[in-house]
């Protein structure tokens, strides 16, 4: 992808998030505090029948890690909990540079060279890590 | 000034992140391989004259940093490995068996993380009650508000001297004297002071006080508990072992050393203590008060510079400190920090360790330029057009 284009896909994400809201006491809150940077973000999901039916987040974080959960709850909504899990693994493999489905991974795409940038990766990582945990804890599903 | 003793400042770097550590000078860097190359001993061990050498360096420091905060006695002076472990002595060693349920401790929301924590946990294991002195305008401690917080329950005041995200210089003297007239000690966190302003523990009259090497040129792991000796000697000791027992036999009879070397078990860090030394005495050849005139033109010249762009935001106009936080209007601050990294000026983002204090700053994250001497005008000049040039930001950063 084009650097010019990535770097649109970024910003925009980063300052008009469509997913940038405090939802209501139906989600489940999960709390992304980052020890080694100061991001700080929650993420709200409802998940129902297995289904990731809605999601959204609220908090203060850097350029990347906005962005980065922005289009990831974009790609989760809708999904089934094992759909989200294939897709954040696969993002996460992209980041660590190794193999991985490039075709789940759409719009998240524009985070492929983030390893080039260490300092970065873990404020890519910070949602994916939050919400792929809280998936495939067994005891957190409805 | 004096930046040919700093071997990395001529890699080309701007570093303004002086308050989470500074340089080392090359005289330091040298104190410790010359122990490791020629007097590499114990301390207190050895009737051999290796040995002997390394005892008289490692109590001259001793005496260097009684000097240099101008205690009483030697004694007064523990080795520890820095600002936290110092805290923690105090804390737990002397407060834990001193202050009882419901005595109160007086702390702000400016505190560094080290005088924060140790209190909370206190609080949980005797129930004590931490409390806060309300800041004004400028974030800063007035005299006043201590006097309408105390308590017949207040037994501590335990404050940083110059804090590390404001920056704003406490006015201790007057608080140890109005502490002392109620009864109350006074504990002070000298991290961000001690390598900027000159301090005298018996003028301020402080109880305890605690400092960090790594933050004034000398090396990491090595800083400083000072306790006035009445209240040091009944510090009881973290540590148990070797080099801090007189005597002990089979039967479990234990006979402690006399202070400070009862508060020093096991080893210590020798080569932490030896560089600690080369760097105070670095600092004197300059002259303290010589850096602080200097520190204090440089920020204000920062300030002055800052000012002129609109698009800034600062947080601390209004100190002498060397520390100044802004942020770039509508950016975060860890975005900003890596913008002026790929100018190789390195600033600190976050909220820098002082997590509590958004509850009055309004906003938890900021960009932190901290200043030493070896700072300069032009290397503010080149900060000033590297965030003239920040609308480039993303461009530049993504």
């Amino acid at each position: 992808m084009d650097k010019d284009l990535k770097r649109t896909i970024i910003l925009d994400n980063y300052q008009n998030p469509n997913n940038k809201k405090i939802s209501g006491t139906d989600y489940i809150k999960i709390n992304t505090r980052n020890v080694s940077c100061i991001d700080n973000l929650d993420i709200y999901l409802k998940i129902n029948n297995g289904i990731i039916e809605d999601a959204s987040f609220e908090g203060e974080a850097c350029v990347i890690s906005i962005s980065s959960t922005n289009i990831l709850i974009n790609l989760l909504i809708g999904k089934t909990k094992d759909e989200g899990i294939y897709i954040i693994d696969n993002y996460l493999k992209m980041i660590n540079e190794e193999d991985y489905d490039k075709e789940v991974l759409r719009e998240l795409m524009v985070f492929d060279d983030t390893s080039k940038q260490p300092s970065r990766i873990k404020c890519a990582t910070l949602s994916a890590d939050g919400i792929k945990n809280f998936l495939e804890n067994k005891e957190n599903h409805s | 000034m004096n930046r040919d003793d700093f071997k990395l400042l001529s890699n080309n770097i701007v570093y303004f992140d002086n308050g989470a550590t500074t340089m080392k000078p090359k005289c330091v860097r040298d104190a410790i391989i010359k122990y490791y190359d020629e007097y590499t001993a114990n301390a207190h061990r050895g009737d051999y004259k290796i040995s002997n050498i390394v005892d008289s360096l490692y109590e001259g420091t001793r005496e260097k940093v009684r000097n240099f905060i101008n205690a009483k006695e030697n004694s007064e002076i523990v080795f520890t490995s820095g600002t936290t472990n110092s805290m923690n002595m105090i804390v737990f060693g002397f407060f834990k068996n001193y202050l009882k349920k419901d005595d109160e401790v007086l702390i702000t929301l400016s505190e560094h993380a080290s005088n924060i924590i140790p209190w909370f946990i206190l609080q949980k294991e005797i129930g004590i009650k931490v409390k806060y002195i309300e800041l004004n305008n400028n974030y800063e401690v007035e005299i006043n508000r201590i006097k309408d917080t105390i308590t017949n329950k207040t037994k501590v005041i335990s404050l940083a001297h110059i804090t590390n995200v404001i920056g704003d210089e406490r006015p201790i003297k007057e608080i140890s004297k109005f502490a002392h007239e109620n009864n109350i000690l006074v504990v002070l966190d000298a991290a961000q002071s001690a390598p900027h302003i000159k301090i005298d523990v018996q003028d301020l009259d402080v109880d305890f006080m605690v400092f960090s090497g790594h933050k004034m040129y000398g090396p990491t792991g090595i800083g400083i508990l000072y306790g006035k000796f009445e209240l040091l000697d009944k510090i009881v000791p973290l540590n148990y072992g070797g080099g801090m027992n007189a005597m002990f036999t089979k039967d479990g009879y234990v006979e402690l050393r006399e202070i400070p070397t009862r508060l020093e078990g096991g080893t210590p860090n020798i080569e932490g203590v030896l560089g600690l030394g080369e760097a105070i005495s670095y600092i004197e050849s300059i002259g303290i008060d010589k850096i602080n005139k200097y520190e204090k033109d440089l920020r204000r010249y920062l300030i002055d510079e800052l000012s002129k762009l609109d698009f800034i935001e600062i947080y601390n106009k209004n100190n002498d400190s060397t520390i100044t936080s802004f942020n770039i209007k509508g950016v975060f601050a860890q975005d900003t920090a890596i913008f002026l990294d790929k100018y190789n000026i390195c600033v600190r983002a976050g909220s820098h360790c002082a997590k509590i204090l958004d509850n009055v700053f309004n906003i938890s994250n900021t960009v932190r330029i901290s200043l030493s001497f070896y700072n300069t005008k032009e290397e503010i000049d080149l900060l000033i057009n590297v965030l003239k040039n920040s609308k480039n930001i993303w461009k530049e950063i993504l």
